[in-house]
């Protein structure tokens, strides 16, 4: 067991997958010699070479299409794009090919790659660097989309979603890479050294994908959170003193249906927060989801904290992203009745 | 003041859109597409570096001459068997697309593209690789599935959506897969498979391996950013890899003067990129054979990509949801100055002395009979439209390696419909 920041952590479940398996190949803008501008494949040229993690033309379409031809020919492609708001290029060939690869051949060809990407804001990345778009591919059928909130689910995760035979989406929420995230961005960031899920094993694990973690047990009202905002959504609930049950979702598809409905008919109240933009992000889905399963045992209506639908802008960052005031004010609204 | 625009006397600006020479009834003149003499072109030693044989992207690599002669540096040289199996090949290509076509038409599936008067781009380019090499093909690269012996059953399976097609009847018409005969699921996304023939390149150069890449692509579709990715990746990493842009003049009813075709080459697009490429008469089966068999030998002893560009004729329409009658003139097939590949071989080998006249009448009428059978036998699995081929689940599997949840919910949802939609 080692003490290791999310970085780290990905870091070592890299190293432990090329090791263990010599088709893991890496590449991307930077990650070679450099390590990444996140540091995420620090080192990891140096210990397997120039053709296991290498760097990429600054073309995402190429890096994936690239990644899926490989992946056609036996190896595991694990593609970085440096950050999520750069996938775009690479869009065509992740939902035409990747996604569809084994169905349109009937499973003669796969396309086993887990593209990792830095995601979320929270770090003054303006625009271009803090977007959150896992909602464009969730709506994608044939991929999977898997999101950790700490270094140990991190790690795990990742090792299961480069085992994975299918394409996955692994998007790291890189405003929580060096520590939780209360959501006070005037208060200095705790490292992760002093958290629990900072305890990383060295050697291999998995996490299996499609399982959600219960963060948080409670009775009054279920939260359903992923990435940063579970830190958030969190640490907002216990200063509300709400004995709310808060869920990570960690794997948005497949998506763990049973936990979630098994808390929303115990609560009978659900609140679901992301910093995504709002109109058809994925806690529209929850929304949906919570609605269809639960209807009869919901005591109030659903409600979603989210992002507002504008450009993540740079200078109002703090006023865009779905701090303490707007999931306190959702909270609130959403027990209400409970305390009244 | 200096930067007063309106004080400069200018002209006013206008737009360039390009235009064919020929619309539908004009009269068709080609004495300016400029044709190569037969045999002038030099055969650059494969090692050649890029900067070297530039001149080569503009030129035109021909071998059969007018007098239906193999001539010049060029000329790969095969023997008579491998010469009658390019044109049997052909042949009976040429005699399944046109069956195939009118099954089409006669309500039996819902769609066929033909490769005529491009068989030799995919016949005679499959002709000059290994079967082990990876062939990533656009839509119209039938052909490689006739050299490498794709049953034509199999392929009317899966033209006919039936429940034999070993694609499980979820692809349009033509859009083949074969593992086995190292032949990529194809797209019907344009110049997708560009990167991804690369991708699979750079595996096999850093695997140790000895098979090669191929890909294929229209030359309107060169416009794609991922056709520019992928000369960019090959590259940069030197993969070993063919890339061929079929330039057969037409994109549907765009000609290739949007995709740049009035100010240069498409093989002219592999220079600026430092990758050897070569421009050779598409519709010369021995030309696009030596061209493949020189950049296969570049590319396998790891002196990196080539590009090739074919310069041929689409005969006829894109697919048969398009008619070219409303935009080209049909002259232009009768016209076009580099003729038609099957005639082209035929008179060489009868000009060789070892095929006749009634030897290809012969043939004609033998794979006329062979593409019958293979129809008649793969209709006896089923035609798209009438009635239900491939087991019902099958619509849910493959999404994913395991079935989630929700599919299984979805799947339940469809079967319940379909008790209420088939009653049995």
């Amino acid at each position: 067991m080692a003490v290791m920041n999310m970085i780290e952590a990905i870091n070592s479940g890299l190293d432990n997958m090329m090791e263990r398996d010599d088709n893991v190949v890496i590449m991307g803008e930077d990650v070679g010699y450099f390590g990444g501008v996140f540091r995420a494949t620090a080192g990891l040229q140096e210990k397997y070479g120039k053709t296991r993690c290498f760097d990429s033309p600054i073309s995402e379409c190429g890096i994936i299409g690239a990644a899926v031809g490989m992946g056609a020919y036996g190896l595991r492609p694990v593609p970085e794009i440096q950050f999520a708001d750069y996938i775009y290029p690479g869009m065509d060939q992740l939902i035409s090919e990747a996604a569809r690869l084994r169905y349109r051949s009937a499973g003669e060809f796969i396309a086993p790659l887990t593209v990792r990407s830095p995601f979320g804001g929270g770090i003054f990345g303006g625009q271009t660097h803090s977007q959150s778009p896992e909602a464009m591919f969730t709506h994608v059928s044939g991929l999977k989309t898997v999101i950790p909130s700490t270094p140990y689910d991190a790690k795990g995760l990742l090792i299961a979603a480069i085992e994975d035979n299918d394409p996955v989406l692994f998007f790291e929420p890189k405003r929580i890479y060096n520590g939780p995230f209360t959501g006070y961005y005037d208060k200095p960031v705790e490292p992760w050294s002093k958290f629990d899920a900072a305890q990383v094993p060295e050697d291999y694990y998995r996490i299996e994908l499609g399982k959600a973690n219960i963060v948080r047990e409670g009775d009054e009202v279920t939260v359903l959170a992923y990435g940063t905002m579970v830190h958030v959504a969190r640490a907002v609930v216990e200063e509300h003193g709400i004995n709310a049950e808060v869920i990570d979702l960690r794997t948005l598809v497949p998506l763990d249906i049973e936990t979630i409905e098994a808390s929303v008919k115990k609560t009978g109240r659900c609140l679901i927060v992301h910093e995504a933009t709002r109109t058809s992000g994925f806690g529209a889905e929850l929304s949906a989801l919570v609605q269809e399963r639960c209807f009869y045992h919901l005591e109030a209506p659903i409600e979603r904290v989210t992002g507002f639908d504008t450009p993540y802008p740079h200078s109002l960052e703090w006023a865009y992203f779905p701090g303490p005031v707007r999931i306190g004010e959702a909270l609130e609204k959403i027990v209400g009745e409970l305390k009244s | 003041m200096a930067n007063d625009i309106s004080n400069r006397n200018l002209s006013p600006l206008s737009l360039h859109v390009p235009e064919p020479k020929f619309r539908p009834g004009d009269a068709v003149d080609y004495s300016d597409v400029e044709i190569q003499k037969a045999g002038d072109q030099a055969r650059p030693d494969v090692s050649t570096k890029p900067a070297a044989m530039r001149d080569l992207a503009y030129d035109l690599i021909r071998v059969l001459d007018d007098d239906h002669k193999a001539v010049g540096p060029w000329d790969p040289k095969l023997d008579d068997d491998t010469l009658l199996k390019m044109l049997k090949t052909m042949a009976q290509l040429r005699a399944f697309d046109d069956r195939l076509h009118r099954q089409q038409r006669q309500g039996k599936t819902s769609f066929y593209m033909k490769s005529t008067g491009e068989e030799a781009t995919s016949v005679a380019a499959a002709m000059a690789l290994d079967a082990e090499d990876m062939c990533f093909p656009s839509y119209r690269q039938q052909g490689i599935l006739f050299v490498r012996g794709y049953p034509m059953v199999d392929m009317v399976n899966q033209i006919f959506s039936n429940k034999a097609d070993k694609l499980k009847g979820r692809q349009l018409p033509i859009m083949y897969s074969s593992t086995r005969l190292n032949f990529f699921t194809v797209s019907g996304n344009l110049t997708t498979q560009y990167p991804q023939a690369v991708g699979w390149a750079m595996a096999s150069a850093s695997k140790g391996d000895n098979r090669i890449a191929a890909v294929w692509c229209g030359e309107g579709s060169t416009a794609e950013g991922d056709f520019h990715a992928a000369l960019t990746f090959a590259a940069v990493y030197n993969a070993p890899v063919i890339m061929n842009i079929v330039n057969n003049q037409w994109a549907i009813s765009s000609f290739s003067g949007f995709a740049g075709a009035e100010r240069t080459t498409f093989a002219a697009r592999g220079v600026g990129y430092g990758i050897a490429a070569l421009r050779v008469d598409g519709n010369d089966p021995l030309a696009v054979y030596a061209a493949t068999q020189w950049a296969a030998e570049r590319a396998r002893t790891n002196q990196g990509p080539t590009v090739i560009e074919h310069f041929t004729y689409r005969a006829d329409a894109h697919s048969t949801s398009d008619d070219p009658t409303a935009y080209r003139s049909a002259q232009e097939r009768e016209e076009w100055p580099l003729g038609d590949p099957i005639m082209r071989l035929k008179r060489h080998l009868i000009t060789r002395g070892v095929w006749s006249v009634e030897q290809q009448e012969a043939l004609d009428v033998e794979c006329v009979e062979a593409v019958k059978v293979a129809v008649k036998e793969a209709a006896k699995n089923g035609i798209l439209g009438h009635g239900l081929h491939q087991p019902f689940e099958t619509m849910f599997q493959d999404v994913f390696e395991e079935m989630p949840w929700h599919l299984r919910e979805q799947a339940d949802q469809a079967d319940k419909e379909r008790d209420i939609k088939w009653p049995s």
